[in-house]
């Protein structure tokens, strides 16, 4: 029964949180628009004034720019698609009935666990160490030479640590949607004649198009933002220099925020765009 | 076509034995219902027919032909699921033509089949929706339609009606019954309901078990149930059993009578009791009678005018043509 009373009650005793939430997300927002418009650098004579666009101009005229931008694509294309196609097939995997199913449903969600530097720093020195990496003793076993991974097929090890921590995710997810199917639907479709190719392509798949679509949502929204795995791996060099790792050396290295801010701020309209565009095309799954 | 034998077929899951060794028979263009308590094996027994689970052993012959190894697709039978299993991102019309579709068929014969079979089941006007938008008996109703473009050699209906209400029920039971007289085509139907059965089928399997009890026809094991629990079973309200004093003065271990053949009156009769709950449906009157000298009241079923209350005594009198007469192992005595 809500009395007027107590509607106001409601909104006094809502108050503190909403108030908290929205102070974490607009005070640093406001901060970061504010600092875009100024030059700022605090080694080299702090405040100095406003300079209007300046920043936003200097940001996209960087010649780093526009690569930094696709290095950021193709690290967030790579990973879903990685992890997407890997999740479905660990999941129907995972879904058949077998010995010791609920070790190995822990143990296949365990990376998940592990800290994104922790991680990256074990697959670079232990995996793909080009000296005493598991991968160079794997490849110096059939004779051919290492493999020099982060300086030679960088984005790609970058992409591999990326999805082998997002797999998890990924699989998690599709696994409850493949089992909330209804099971005399794929026994329908046997009767019907489809081979179990064709199930997959017309029953699975469909059932799945909403855990899919969800997927790709959360996953792309954390993964224009990784940092840790390339601050450790290749600290942005050769080529893996994303949009997040280019704001963080205008702001850190070059001890520029205000230059950093425009960055920042061209980041979320990044992250805006690729959202309505994913929204755009999966959209439709999430009506029906 | 559409005759069916079933040769000593038996299923276990693990160490248990669900069907111990089953013989049947299934005519041409017969409606056949498989009817028993749940958990007696009538699904798995259609799921064996229709090859979705593998026999442990025996044989499976469809119009003359072995199957027993013969995938489900190749089998030539079509299956009504009991959540009618249609594919909720497809529309109706695409729902319909899935099996045409991987048949390979072309299109435009797609199409037509699909017309014909909405037209008989009265789609047509559905066709572009999804299944998610239909009622409860249309969503049957595309179950059946993806059924019968197959032009199958059976039908196999596991449950059909029970998520339907009741009214609903009543009105699908007969256009399966009619469809089955238009189509002329083998149907297996399995139900739990004893009304089904008696109300649709030509022939009908008694299963307890996993075990067969009894086949006939509903009249049959109406008149003539081979044991006590098909007489039980089949027949609504339940059949009356007697033990003690009453069989004993028809030399039997048991007998039954069914509620329908006890007449009841004020004044005189074979065995007295006192009325009990008395239940009006309009056309009958069922009343259950304390009789003395009996643990559980006996089911009278009487016509719809009869004015009996609570408490009155009254007196019964069986036909006694129409006694049951069973021996001490439930089997019926002659």
């Amino acid at each position: 029964m809500a009395t007027q009373h107590s509607r106001s009650a409601a909104r006094i005793m809502m108050a503190p949180a909403v108030i908290l939430l929205l102070g974490w997300m607009l005070i640093p927002l406001t901060m970061t628009l504010v600092f875009s418009f100024k030059r700022y650098l605090p080694l080299r004579g702090g405040d100095l004034g406003w300079v209007g666009f300046e920043n936003y101009v200097r940001f996209v005229s960087s010649s780093a720019f526009w690569p930094s931008v696709q290095t950021t694509l193709i690290i967030v294309g790579g990973v879903l698609v990685i992890t997407i196609i890997f999740g479905i097939l660990l999941s129907i995997l995972l879904d058949q009935p077998m010995w010791g199913q609920g070790v190995v449903r822990i143990l296949v969600i365990a990376p998940f666990f592990v800290m994104p530097t922790v991680s990256a720093l074990v697959w670079k020195n232990m995996f793909m160490d080009p000296v005493n990496g598991l991968f160079a003793h794997l490849w110096k076993a059939f004779g051919a030479q290492p493999i020099e991974w982060l300086s030679d097929a960088s984005l790609f090890s970058i992409i591999l640590i990326v999805s082998w921590q997002w797999l998890p995710f990924a699989t998690l997810i599709l696994l409850t949607a493949i089992q909330s199917l209804d099971s005399e639907q794929l026994e329908a479709a046997e009767m019907d004649g489809a081979p179990p190719l064709s199930r997959f392509a017309y029953i699975t798949l469909p059932h799945l198009s909403r855990a899919i679509t969800i997927v790709l949502l959360i996953q792309t929204i954390f993964l224009l933002a990784i940092f840790a795995e390339i601050f450790v791996t290749t600290s942005g060099a050769f080529g893996t220099r994303t949009l997040t790792y280019l704001i963080y050396q205008r702001v850190l290295e070059s001890q520029n925020v205000g230059l950093g801010s425009a960055g920042g701020v061209y980041a979320i309209i990044l992250a805006n765009i690729v959202a309505i565009f994913l929204m755009r095309i999966v959209g439709k799954n999430l009506d029906t | 076509m559409g005759q069916i034998t079933l040769n000593q077929i038996t299923k276990s899951f693990g160490d248990v034995q669900v069907i111990p060794p089953l013989d049947l028979r299934i005519d041409d263009g017969e409606f056949v219902v498989f009817v028993g308590p749940s958990g007696c094996g009538k699904s798995t027994l259609l799921r064996l027919i229709a090859g979705l689970e593998d026999i442990t052993s025996g044989e499976i012959n469809i119009d003359g032909k072995d199957a027993t190894e013969v995938p489900p697709a190749k089998r030539g039978l079509a299956m009504v699921f009991q959540s009618y299993a249609l594919y909720p991102h497809m529309s109706v019309r695409k729902n319909i033509a899935f099996p045409l579709r991987m048949a390979g068929l072309d299109k435009a014969e797609q199409d037509n089949k699909v017309e014909a079979a909405a037209k008989v089941l009265n789609l047509t006007d559905y066709l572009e929706r999804r299944p998610g938008q239909l009622s409860g008996g249309q969503r049957q109703r595309v179950a059946i339609g993806r059924a019968i473009v197959r032009e199958p050699a059976a039908f196999l209906f596991d449950e059909p009606l029970s998520n339907l209400d009741a009214a609903l029920r009543v009105n699908m039971r007969l256009e399966i019954s009619e469809l089955h007289q238009t189509l002329e085509t083998t149907m297996i139907y399995v139900t739990h309901d004893q009304v089904e059965a008696m109300t649709m089928a030509d022939k009908i399997v008694v299963l307890q078990a996993g075990i067969i009890e009894q086949v006939g026809s509903p009249l049959e094991l109406y008149h003539t149930p081979r044991n006590r629990f098909v007489a039980g079973f089949i027949g609504s309200p339940k059949m009356n059993f007697m033990m003690g004093a009453f069989s004993a003065e028809y030399d039997a271990a048991t007998i039954g009578i069914r509620p329908e053949h006890i007449s009841v009156s004020h004044t005189e009769g074979k065995w007295s009791g006192k009325v009990g709950v008395s239940e009006h449906l309009g056309s009958d009157t069922f009343l259950y009678v304390d009789v003395d000298g009996l643990e559980d009241p006996v089911t009278v079923r009487s016509t719809g005018e009869v004015a009996f209350r609570h408490g009155d005594a009254v007196h019964l009198t069986p036909d006694p043509e129409k006694i049951h007469r069973f021996d001490n192992q439930g089997l019926r005595m002659a």
